[in-house]
């Protein structure tokens, strides 16, 4: 066997993070380089980090699903503060009818009542008396699971370069692996932006354990509950790849859907308001794709978290062999 | 005789929103399984400024249909007429499906704001399709400020209960002859589109329907068998109802056995 292989990932979002760690794993001598200097620069940052495989399968093609069931226990075992409680699907009283038409269309879930749902998040009692659960499903906070992995692949020797360093050639490396999202366009002409807006805010008059869907015909919501009583709330879909601040419109979305979902959230400060593009391929699926000593994984669209250690895998399988180098 | 809009006969009279697919892939399989007439498509305010929505729009111009661009989602007259503007830069088109949103529970067009609109529009060289109710004096008062197509709804945006008020999209066919006419929205599933053409609806234009189906393929495929139907069966002049039976088989001669 010759020497560790010098693999270059371009890019330190998620799709970039994931797979630097794993190529570490796989015997890789990786270094990581993103144009900003730092990870999660981009979409990333403003994920809602749901592990919900199952969830998700209401939009996603089964392989989505299929592909990321393995995605909560990956980042259990790499990131701390991976919480695995499930999530809740909810909708207002009149939308009700919606929960069986997500149910219909999903699995590893079951249909529960007030009860059962005060039992879960004790400050919804009353206020709802349908959902479905998730059971097995998770949710990580990406602004800690990036920096994180990051550390776990400085430790296994890898590097990331610092802002001020110069960018590294290509050329001193034996494999090249472009995460660049949107910016791998030049060379994966499919790829378009699919904006998306989230907010941050701070609640301390309500406690969630999970993340909560809420349906609603126009605009299906999730509240994600973090550390410190902060909850992400997301996220629009847009077909546009304006990444410019947020709108009114979309403010007015999620802060009501918030709202319905408890009325403490009247007194909640914002936070932040962010927005930003996600890279995504006509199917919404993502694509690992190699050409000579180059791999791209991207399109992560909205399954950034969900779908990127399987394809991290994919993109480790082409540079070492399925038998795993 | 299919009907002709702003001259134009479309090859079929399903019309298709592009909003809310799971993918634009899927969207594309839709569309070529039911080779709608036209499709429409919403352009969002805060996609226009440096063109950030070229890349969902160029997948519309790449499905090779007839784009009527719409202005979905503006409450105002005036937001209306600068989108109709954006739109028709973007897809060279004067075509323009004019939706003044009233009041954002049931999505109700604000016919006042229509009309006025749709007025400004017109004479500005716009061809307009206005989303009206099935309203006859709404209706006539579009056709005064320019309208040669009327798009009244069936039952609200996305509501999917079909044909809310039959005698009136029936009395407004008979009101108005000769004006292409297309039930726009609240259709749900097939039937109710087969039965727009059978009152003698020129086009249905449907959107939720196929995108929100488990499988919007399939579904857009059901949806246009649909509409072919409903054109064979008007084309055929179906019978008069009745209120006695009459025995499709002759019992005259025949055996008695008792």
């Amino acid at each position: 066997m010759q020497g560790k292989p010098r693999i270059l990932v371009r890019g330190a979002g998620v799709a970039g993070m994931v797979t630097a760690v794993t190529l570490a794993e796989r015997g890789g001598l990786v270094t990581v380089y993103d144009q900003s200097g730092r990870v999660g620069a981009g979409a990333s940052w403003m994920a809602g980090g749901m592990l919900a495989p199952w969830c998700e399968g209401e939009s996603a093609p089964p392989e989505v699903t299929a592909q990321s069931v393995a995605s909560v226990d990956w980042w259990a075992t790499h990131v701390p503060d991976v919480t695995r409680a499930g999530s809740l699907v909810l909708a207002p009283p009149r939308d009700v009818g919606e929960l069986a038409r997500f149910a219909r269309r999903t699995s590893h879930c079951e249909m529960i009542d007030g009860k059962k749902i005060a039992a879960l998040e004790p400050d919804l009692a009353g206020r709802f008396h349908k959902g479905l659960f998730f059971e097995q499903e998770g949710h990580v906070d990406p602004r800690k699971a990036l920096p994180a992995l990051l550390s776990s692949l400085l430790q296994q020797g890898g590097t990331m370069v610092h802002a001020s360093e110069k960018a590294p050639d290509s050329a001193d490396f034996d494999w090249v692996v472009d995460c660049t999202g949107l910016q791998g366009r030049t060379e994966l002409s499919e790829l378009r932006g699919v904006r998306g807006e989230m907010l941050l805010l701070r609640c301390p008059d309500v406690t969630l354990h999970r993340p909560v869907r809420m349906l609603h015909p126009r605009i299906p919501v999730y509240i994600v509950p973090r550390a410190d009583h902060i909850f992400m709330v997301g996220a629009t879909m847009i077909e546009s790849e304006n990444a410019g601040a947020m709108t009114v419109r979309s403010v007015t979305e999620l802060l009501n859907a918030a709202w319905t979902l408890h009325p403490a959230f009247a007194e909640a400060e914002i936070v932040e308001m962010g927005t930003g593009v996600r890279p995504s391929f006509p199917d919404n699926v993502p694509q690992v794709v190699q050409e000579g000593h180059k791999v791209f994984v991207n399109g992560m669209y909205r399954h950034g978290f969900l779908l990127s250690p399987a394809k991290a895998g994919e993109a480790a399988d082409l540079i070492f062999g399925n038998a795993g180098g | 005789m299919s009907a002709e809009f702003y001259g134009v006969s479309l090859r079929s009279p399903l019309m298709m929103g592009t909003a809310q697919y799971p993918s634009p892939e899927i969207l594309r399989e839709a569309v070529q399984a039911a080779l709608p007439g036209l499709v429409t498509v919403s352009l969002r305010r805060e996609s226009a400024g440096e063109q950030a929505g070229q890349s969902f729009w160029s997948l519309i111009r790449d499905l090779n249909v007839s784009v009527l661009p719409n202005t979905a989602g503006c409450y105002t007259v005036k937001e209306a007429v600068t989108t109709a503007h954006m739109a028709r830069e973007v897809f060279n088109t004067e075509w323009i499906k004019l939706e003044v949103i009233g009041e954002p529970d049931t999505l109700q067009p604000d016919v006042f704001g229509l009309v006025e609109a749709a007025r400004i529009l017109s004479e500005d060289g716009f061809k307009v399709f206005p989303y009206t109710t099935e309203d006859l004096i709404v209706a006539e008062k579009l056709m005064a400020a320019g309208c040669e197509v009327l798009m009244p709804w069936g039952a609200p945006i996305g509501s999917g209960k079909g044909l809310n008020n039959v005698f009136g999209l029936r009395a407004l066919r008979a009101h108005f002859p000769g004006v292409p006419l297309v039930v726009d929205a609240g259709i749900g599933v097939p039937s109710h589109a087969l039965r727009a053409m059978e009152l003698g609806y020129d086009a249905v234009m449907i959107n939720t329907a196929i995108a929100g189906a488990g499988d919007p393929v399939t579904m857009a495929r059901a949806f246009s068998l649909a509409v072919e139907a409903g054109v064979l069966a008007r084309e055929a002049d179906p019978m008069e109802e009745r209120d006695m039976a009459v025995p499709s088989t002759p019992v005259i001669g025949k055996a008695m056995l008792s």
